[in-house]
């Protein structure tokens, strides 16, 4: 629908809204950029088109789903239709052990997403901020990104057992070291000038990490942890389909054993509700936090 | 037409009274080899207290380093920098500097940003305040003191980077170029309005600038750069101490603008 107008946007004044000389049709003129609606680059976007288009690539999986589910084209225990998820959904709320997942997953992925960022943003700021640090932790922090923590996840449960203390430890590991390299990087986009700056205006080393770097990169630290903790979420997962005893991740992989899908669905769209709601909160902290800087979130 | 002309290496700074800021035979080599580039080139001059002076000279040809060097910002392969004859080691609140672009820190407002260099040093509030509000005023800003940067245009940002400099209290101001970036009308603005700041304060102001008119119209003194890193000549602007634009059009003024225009050819 919206694609169609693309042959059409070269120009979307009638001719009747121009000014009598400009009356002509403009020549199709390779040496011009032809104006366009659909295919703008940073030269301002229509909020209906905006509005139109989201609610399209939000509508189409639905609707697949709805047609594979409702048609029956597809067996309701491996495909349960939208309504049955939603259903089920509510009964689970009201037997009061979803609340509990819920509870239990939230604090593991709370407790590992802070341990990654009390540890992440420090050992990020000082990569960036000193070459010193970056030869010192830079090579393991930039080697370790690449370990497959999902394959390490046997070894520590053998190594920290099957209780909580594994399942924070695989959360952690899987975005200590994203939250690091990101930051450093931010570090390194400051401008010399504004760091060269501070020194002429008498301040310290001490001085020009506390009171420039890190105030420089608030913004980009707020969205790396943004970014990160969707991470935080599938290594949660990821934990407990190992070992546990409660948490959306355990209640996924119990609804397999009794083929349960529309248990599993359900407990899928939580995790993505928590998530962008989230992702809305660190916008939000964003904007009220940091009113000084231009928001490259969208 | 002849000018008072002094080349570097026949002055001699021990006649004059202690200079304010002396850059004594600096020399900057950059890479090593046959890639070896001397951009500057045993340069020295000095700047008596309360003097303005401007370094002019086609783009590369080491001024930019050379000031860099001043404020102590990088290394040199050898000289010295001296202030009120003691040679200093690296950057410090001593050499204010006011750069090109980027500066202001835009997490802080116009009146922090002009409190930056007060706020190290652990001025008391009140006293701070004042200062800060006194240098808004002279720049023209009160007004946008709570602002952050990204609601300024480039020339009240710039004002607003002169004004941090200056709340300061710098021995000297070191200038990179400060209103290149800025329209021709902003620019002359602000260049009528930094010749009254400087007469009324008698600062010292070492500045770098490529366009000829500026550096005549704010300076006692101009050196002139080449493309080899050296310093080729200084001129002494013999002008009345009190300028205003129009004195751009004088004939003295096109005599100094047509002899340096010449020199930088």
């Amino acid at each position: 629908m919206a694609a169609s107008q693309i042959p059409h946007s070269s120009d979307n004044r009638s001719p009747e809204d121009r000014p009598p000389e400009d009356r002509r049709e403009p020549a199709l003129d390779r040496r011009y950029l032809r104006p366009s609606v659909f295919w703008s680059i940073r030269q301002g976007f229509p909020g209906w088109l905006q509005v139109t288009l989201v609610a399209v690539s939000l509508a189409i999986p639905i609707l697949i789903w709805a047609s594979l589910s409702y048609g029956q084209f597809v067996d309701a225990r491996f495909l349960p239709t939208p309504s049955a998820v939603i259903v089920r959904g509510f009964s689970m709320l009201l037997e009061g052990d979803l609340i509990v997942d819920i509870f239990a997953s939230s604090a593991r992925v709370i407790a590992g997403f802070s341990f990654a960022a009390l540890v992440g943003i420090p050992v990020g700021l000082a990569m960036g901020t000193f070459y010193s640090m970056d030869s010192l932790l830079g090579g393991f922090v930039r080697t370790a990104r690449y370990l497959p923590i999902a394959a390490f996840v046997p070894l520590i449960i053998i190594w920290a057992g099957i209780d909580e203390a594994s399942k924070i430890i695989i959360i952690f590991l899987g975005i200590v070291f994203y939250n690091a390299t990101m930051i450093a990087d931010a570090v390194k986009f400051i401008p010399n000038e504004t760091l060269n700056v501070a020194y002429t205006l008498g301040a310290t080393r001490w001085d020009v990490v506390r009171r420039v770097i890190l105030p420089a990169t608030l913004p980009s630290i707020l969205d790396t942890l943004r970014v990160n903790i969707a991470g935080a979420w599938n290594f949660l997962v990821l934990s407990e389909l190992i070992a546990a005893e409660n948490g959306l991740g355990f209640t996924i992989v119990r609804s397999q054993r009794y083929l349960q899908t529309d248990r599993a669905m359900f407990c899928i769209l939580v995790i993505c509700m928590i998530g962008l709601a989230t992702d809305f909160a660190f916008k939000l902290l964003f904007r009220l936090w940091l009113p000084w800087a231009d928001s490259k979130m969208s | 037409m002849q000018f008072p002309t002094t080349i570097p290496p026949k002055e001699q700074p021990s006649e004059l009274p202690v200079p304010k800021l002396e850059i004594r035979n600096l020399t900057k080599v950059f890479g090593q080899g046959k890639q070896r580039i001397t951009a500057v080139d045993d340069v020295s001059l000095s700047l008596a207290p309360n003097e303005f002076s401007c370094i002019v000279g086609p783009s590369g040809c080491g001024k930019s380093t050379l000031l860099s060097i001043a404020a102590g910002l990088s290394k040199a392969t050898s000289g010295k920098i001296l202030v009120d004859g003691a040679p200093v080691p690296g950057p410090g609140a001593d050499r204010g500097m006011v750069f090109q672009n980027y500066t202001l820190f835009p997490w802080l407002s116009v009146a922090e940003n002009v409190a930056f260099g007060l706020r190290l040093k652990g001025m008391a509030k009140a006293e701070l305040n004042r200062r800060v509000a006194h240098y808004l005023d002279i720049v023209g800003l009160s007004g946008s003191a709570k602002a952050y940067p990204k609601a300024l245009s480039g020339g009240m940002k710039q004002r607003v980077a002169i004004a941090r400099a200056l709340a300061n209290d710098p021995e000297v101001l070191l200038m990179d170029e400060p209103f290149g970036a800025l329209d021709s009308q902003t620019k002359e603005q602000l260049q009528s309005f930094f010749h009254d700041l400087w007469a009324k304060s008698h600062i010292t102001v070492l500045m770098i600038t490529h366009d000829v008119e500026e550096a005549i119209f704010l300076s006692q003194r101009v050196h002139i750069m080449d493309k080899t890193g050296q310093l080729h000549e200084t001129i002494t602007i013999d002008l009345p101490t009190h300028r205003e634009l129009d004195m751009k059009l004088t004939r003295e003024f096109l005599d100094y603008k047509r002899h340096i225009v010449h020199a930088l050819r």
